[in-house]
């Protein structure tokens, strides 16, 4: 019992991680079609920002919000540099020019920062807390609250905020969104802006935890595009549900079979998504626009 | 108050609209007739800037707006109703009509929800529920009410009465009356040529992207081309 609820808690940690960047590329996704496979590099710049920043010298919670507006700065030139440019191009093209993007973020992070792995200090200490047996880091418990703290915040933007809803009304229909006064590129950048924030707020919770380095945004893109598809790409409760569902999978197959599986469950996930459920669990948008 | 001037339009290589001349006067309703494929769903797009312009004009009150972006010609106070009335379907009706109002200050939404309130009666009723689950009578009172929320001055429909009954017809063709009464320059595009000319002060034929005949509305529906292509007499 206590081993079971060991993985389950780690598994809701990471969990929460993958929901992060899943609901990333759900709103991405939804206010412009783009699968966006650079958004694990948010979580790498928000996490190595803030480590080397601290380096420097700058108090944590500075570091903290400068690193989460240089992700969204990245965040803003993805959108206007390599995406606006190719407006009106396939689906297939747009990922390719995604996954070009995110190889030369991981290129210009091995020169900004460095090669090594690094780790922040835990929030609040690492004397492990004790439930029902388990032993769980104070860390797990900033990494799961802030993720709920900023899925309740999203949900407020959405359905309580008329910028919100406009983001809603551009993924829902383009053109009438144009036609009611929706400045639809505007919405586009907010919802790449928000996306690298909401993933570098994740690199941040979670570097005490897992470590960080230039290159921990592959596993983590692919992790939550598993995540995304899973829930069903474009719903953001799919998304936060799938995070957590791929991350209790592999704690449990790392716990249970072996942790050389572990990888390879999100491969797996992505797989028997599309053979047996296309649209997801909580299925909207087609197969064929992802 | 909208002058049209050689606009053409193209979608890749195929000319849609061939260098179209058209103008609506400040209080009018005019309407634009002609059959599927002629350009009209080309026009109205190009006026409200979500359609590639490759040559020629478009003036509003004076002002070249040829370059504007869609949201700032809302702002400028021209709405559309889209063909297929394109509702937000996965918001509620009231989401819908508070976007109709997204350039306008915040203030006055309220006012002017009250008001398409009262224009049409059952959309206040389901107003918390979801637009996708309206008829395509409610659905094109609903594109409407959205439209109307803009508060503008000239207010654009694409083919308002396409797929409704005969007795909804009616009265859609009766609120854009009323419409034009209360103080809204219309321009109407219509496959349905004699009710659209009917309630018009002045009309135009637009054929193959070009407007082939224009004039008053009791003289177009005089005119024997219009009557054997488009009346049916
Ligand atoms: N998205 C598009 N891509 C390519 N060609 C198009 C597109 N939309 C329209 N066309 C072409 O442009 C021409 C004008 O089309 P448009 O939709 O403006 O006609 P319409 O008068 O609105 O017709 P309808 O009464 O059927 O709505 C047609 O020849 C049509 O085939
Ligand atoms: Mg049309």
């Amino acid at each position: 019992m206590a081993e079971f609820l060991q993985f389950a808690f780690s598994g809701l940690t990471v969990g929460a991680v993958y929901a992060l960047v899943a609901l990333g590329f759900t709103i991405i996704y939804n206010a412009s079609d783009v699968v966006n496979f650079a958004q694990g590099e948010f979580v790498m710049i928000g996490g190595m920002a803030t480590v080397f920043l601290t380096a420097l010298g700058v108090p944590i919670p500075l570091a903290v919000v400068l690193a989460i507006l240089g992700a969204v700065v990245v965040g803003l030139l993805l959108h206007r540099l390599a995406i606006e440019p190719a407006r009106g191009a396939s689906s297939v093209t747009l990922i390719i020019i995604t996954i070009g993007a995110s190889i030369f973020l991981r290129g210009l992070a091995q020169v900004v920062f460095d090669k090594q792995f690094h780790t922040l200090q835990p929030f609040s200490g690492d004397t492990p807390i004790v439930v029902g047996g388990a032993s769980i880091l104070p860390q797990s418990f900033w990494v799961m609250g802030g993720a709920v703290v900023i899925v309740v915040l999203l949900w407020a933007f959405f359905n309580h905020t008329l910028i919100g809803k406009a983001v809603l009304a551009t993924s829902a229909n383009r053109l009438a969104a144009k036609l009611v006064g929706i400045n639809t590129g505007m919405i586009m950048s907010l919802a790449f802006a928000l996306s690298a924030a909401i993933g570098a707020v994740a690199g941040v919770l979670v570097t005490p935890i897992t470590l960080t380095s230039y290159e921990v945004g592959t596993l983590l893109a692919l992790k939550g595009f598993a995540a995304a598809m899973l829930g069903g790409m474009g719903h953001p409760l799919g998304a936060v549900v799938g995070g957590l569902v791929v991350g209790l999978l592999e704690a449990f197959g790392a716990g249970y079979l072996s942790s050389d599986y572990k990888d390879a469950i999100a491969f797996v996930v992505i797989l028997i998504t599309l053979f047996v459920l296309p649209t997801g669990l909580f299925g909207r948008a087609s197969v064929e626009r992802v | 108050m909208l002058s049209v001037e050689g606009l053409g339009s193209a979608y890749g290589r195929i000319e849609a609209l061939h260098g179209v001349d058209v103008a609506v006067n400040e209080g009018e309703i005019v309407s634009l007739v002609g059959g599927n494929g002629a350009g009209k769903t080309t026009l109205l797009r190009a006026i409200s800037g979500v359609q590639p312009v490759t040559r020629g004009k478009v003036l509003f009150e004076g002002a070249d707006i040829t370059r504007l972006g869609p949201h700032r010609r809302v702002e400028c106070g021209i709405a559309q109703v889209p063909e297929g009335r394109q509702i937000f379907g996965s918001l509620t009706i009231e989401d819908n009509l508070r976007l109709g109002a997204y350039r306008r200050n915040r203030g006055a939404t309220t006012a002017f929800l009250e008001h398409v309130y009262e224009s049409f009666p059952v959309l206040r009723e389901r107003r918390q529920s979801l637009a996708a689950g309206l008829s395509g009578g409610q659905q094109q009172m609903l594109a409407i009410g959205r439209a109307l929320m803009s508060d503008p001055k000239l207010l654009l429909l694409d083919e308002p009465s396409m797929g409704l009954a005969p007795i909804l017809v009616d009265k859609i063709f009766e609120a854009i009356t009323r419409l034009r009464d209360a103080g809204t320059t219309v321009f109407l595009v219509e496959q349905n040529a004699f009710a659209a000319l009917n309630i018009a002060d002045r009309g135009y034929v637009i054929e193959t992207g070009d407007i082939t005949l224009s004039g008053p509305a009791g003289d177009l529906m005089r005119d024997e081309r219009v009557r054997e292509a488009y009346l049916g007499v």
